[in-house]
């Protein structure tokens, strides 16, 4: 008896299962007929005009617009992955010519949409010793070739690409800041906030190569303008810069352009003659950013006050 | 089940059944304060989770934390519960493999405090994280050269080993339970009834218990060496000064058994004072227990000589800066109050033997405990005001760090929830191992059940 219920039951079941089954089969089919009627009409004359990659003017209909942007992210993101293959980035910063004007800050946190206070690049006002004058150092991140960095990176967010650069996917990070204890430059930043977007901004595709939009809870840092050099040209602050303080090159050309005279140099030579040095070489991280000596400077050092003060920076709501 | 009562044994004068009665009789304990606690912890526990939704909304800028001290509280946190999870495996590993049987009855208040510990060490790693939403990036995309890889799989590891080490040997405690506790709430007899998997203490059963029991006590000892390494790899394996040290894993390990004997000592003393258990954590216990004590803090003592002395008598120039301002400057203060409180007093006293009494020691435990989380506060944070270019350009707050309130109230509601994760073990399981207790005390009677 009690077995008999229960095949009567399972057989109950069965029929249900086939049923239910029958009726999605018959709700997807429903739903692709009415989808495939929807693609059609419902032109209601409205046209969108749009360039084509060729460079054509052509007008489409609204729905036939489709969003590419999940496509369009891995693939940012695979190219910025993998970079430019062929290059070696490297940058020589000249502080015998530093005046601290901080373009290259303002042109940085301008590209980056970076606040006052998050500096990918960051001009310090340094004194080696008391017996020696004070000089302005700018300091980016360094692009080590040895990157302590990467190295503690538990999810692959940031890493070294085959061009040299240390980059970060802020779509990958989440923002443990193993990297900003273990980089030895302090040349790493933190969205401690939400970044002040409307939504439509906060929307847009993420660029791996620019950092941009940035994103709450992961970190941020300097990445030599990996979009400009894509395009052929030179970091945002190496062209910001007025005085000549930049140079921005290719180390397997052993060429370096600078970025306010446009004078194209050897590196080699520029390091070896003006005794060139990076920083912390014990340390063994081989920085990929050279510092040319403070030395021969024309003009007066004026001391700066070394914090920001409350209003020159939008309210830190801690 | 019903064994006869071997009256007088030699060791002990109570019956098999008046141990198992006074061991069983705190869990039928609901009283008032029982319920007033329990609520206050709840609330506790609800006040930080409203705080950390607060902080998952608004981002990790709602702590003190910045660009110069991107690791706050909650990695002291986490570093301080790593610590005192360690205490499980060496009071019911070290000492079992030593032969130390003093040490059997609290050795399920040590496994408790491990796995209350654990869990929030868990929880503080992941209150932490800047992108909680992404903690599965770890398992998918997780690069096996990172510490904190290593971390996330030995945390999971040491939390599943704890968790069984709990449980074996209290297998038979719940079929003791299952049988005696008739009248408690459904719900918890039906724990009772599922986790003790049709226990009937024959040989075979018994045979299959111990051995793996051994078996897990071995196996513990490696992981959680492990974990408080690792977690002190955290820090070494940065070029940082104060960080980078080579001892930090044993000095680490070190610190850990001070924290959690500190904190066992704590545990004892309140359960022996709630549950009415002077018989069986007696003043031989705290005795032995405190001489433990004095032993991880002797210990402690000589690997804080090492990590201080040496940079502190080569003076580079940027192990000068950061001892300068621990030993002299702005932590100072904190620095010799722990270092004194809760390390070198401790030693002094507690070598005296009405030091190790109950209330005495608990006292100077108190010390010890919160003396080892300030101490992980001290090596977590001021290093990371020393960086090796000045901190310039940004806000002058940038370069201290006071926690705020989200950052206490989601840090003591990890406390709590620790506390209720032991509270609710307690009230559930016999805090003191009944079979282990009467074994002890020389009655076989249960071991040789029915064939």
């Amino acid at each position: 008896m009690k077995n008999k219920n229960q095949e009567n039951k399972n057989d109950s079941r069965r029929s249900f299962l086939k049923s239910s089954a029958l009726l999605g089969a018959g709700a997807i089919a429903g739903a692709g007929i009415l989808s495939s009627c929807s693609n059609e009409p419902e032109s209601s004359g409205e046209k969108i005009k749009l360039l084509t990659a060729s460079g054509e003017l052509v007008e489409v209909d609204p729905s036939q617009i489709k969003k590419l942007r999940k496509e369009k992210l891995s693939e940012l993101q695979e190219r910025g992955r993998e970079g430019l293959v062929g290059h070696h980035w490297t940058m020589v910063i000249d502080l015998s010519k530093c005046k601290n004007a901080r373009k290259c800050m303002a042109a940085c946190q301008g590209a980056h949409e970076l606040l006052p206070y998050q500096h990918h690049i960051n001009v310090l006002q340094m004194q080696d010793a008391k017996s020696t004058s004070p000089y302005y150092m700018p300091k980016p991140c360094y692009h080590c070739d040895n990157p302590p960095c990467t190295k503690v990176c538990p999810v692959n967010a940031t890493f070294k690409r085959k061009d040299g650069i240390v980059l970060i996917d802020n779509e990958r990070c989440i923002g443990c800041r193993f990297c900003v204890a273990a980089c030895p430059y302090s040349a790493r930043i933190f969205q401690w906030h939400e970044p002040d977007y409307t939504e439509e901004e906060r929307n847009r595709i993420y660029d791996i190569e620019l950092n941009v939009p940035q994103k709450k809870g992961t970190i941020s840092k300097c990445l030599f303008s990996a979009d400009r050099l894509r395009k052929g040209e030179l970091p945002y602050c190496v062209s910001a810069c007025p005085n000549g303080v930049y140079w921005f090159g290719d180390k397997l050309e052993d060429a370096v352009t600078n970025g306010t005279t446009k004078e194209t140099r050897k590196f080699s030579e520029l390091i070896k003659e003006n005794a060139g040095y990076t920083y912390f070489e014990d340390l063994g991280t081989k920085p990929q950013v050279y510092y040319l000596p403070p030395k021969n400077r024309t003009f007066d050092y004026e001391p700066k006050k070394k914090f920001l003060e409350e209003g020159e920076y939008p309210e830190d709501k801690g | 089940m019903s064994a006869t009562p071997n009256s007088t044994s030699e060791s002990g004068n109570k019956t098999y059944e008046q141990i198992r009665e006074d061991l069983i009789r705190p869990l039928h304990n609901n009283s008032f304060w029982n319920q007033v606690w329990i609520r206050f912890l709840i609330i506790v526990i609800v006040l930080g989770a409203v705080a950390y939704g607060h902080q998952l909304i608004k981002g990790l800028g709602l702590t003190a934390m910045r660009d110069y001290s991107a690791w706050g509280m909650y990695i002291s946190n986490f570093v301080f519960w790593v610590a005192v999870s360690l205490i499980g495996s060496l009071i019911s590993a070290i000492l079992k493999l030593l032969t130390q049987n003093w040490a059997n009855p609290i050795s399920r208040i040590s496994e408790m405090i491990a796995l209350g510990a654990i869990t929030m060490a868990g929880a503080s790693i992941v209150i932490d994280m800047g992108r909680p939403d992404r903690v599965l990036n770890i398992p998918l995309h997780g690069r096996i050269q990172s510490p904190i890889v290593w971390d996330f799989f030995v945390v999971n590891t040491y939390l599943v080993i704890s968790a069984i080490l709990l449980y074996l040997p209290l297998i038979p405690d719940i079929a003791i339970l299952r049988d005696r506790m008739t009248k408690a709430p459904k719900w918890q007899r039906k724990i009772y009834e599922v986790l003790s998997i049709g226990w009937q203490g024959t040989q075979e059963q018994w045979r299959l218990l111990k051995k793996s029991i051994r078996i897990m006590i071995i196996l513990i000892l490696p992981v959680a060496f492990s974990i408080h390494t690792v977690t002190s790899w955290l820090f070494a394996v940065t070029l940082r000064t104060g960080w980078h040290s080579t001892i930090f894993g044993p000095y680490f390990v070190a610190g850990a058994f001070v924290a959690g004997s500190a904190a066992v000592v704590i545990a004892m003393y309140v359960f022996r004072k709630r549950l009415k258990l002077q018989d069986y954590l007696t003043d031989h216990h705290f005795n032995m227990m405190n001489k433990l004590v004095v032993l991880t803090l002797l210990i402690y003592l000589y690997f804080n000589i090492n990590e201080y002395l040496v940079p502190g008598y080569s003076w580079k120039r940027l192990d000068g800066d950061h001892l300068q301002e621990l030993l002299m400057g702005h932590e100072a203060p904190l620095f010799w109050m722990t270092q004194i409180l809760g390390m070198v007093l401790p030693i002094i006293l507690l070598l005296f033997k009405p030091m190790r009494k109950p209330l005495p020691s608990m006292v100077i435990a108190l010390f010890v405990l919160i003396g080892a989380w300030i101490k992980r506060f001290l090596i977590v944070i001021p290093t990371q005001f020393h960086p090796q270019f000045p901190i310039q350009n940004v806000p002058e707050h940038f370069t201290h760090y006071i926690p705020t309130y989200t950052e206490i109230a989601v840090s003591l509601a990890t406390l709590a929830g620790a506390l209720l994760i032991i509270t609710m073990l307690v009230r559930v399981f016999p805090v003191v191992p009944i079979w282990e207790e009467a074994h002890d005390r020389g009655i076989h009677k249960i071991f040789k059940a029915e064939k």
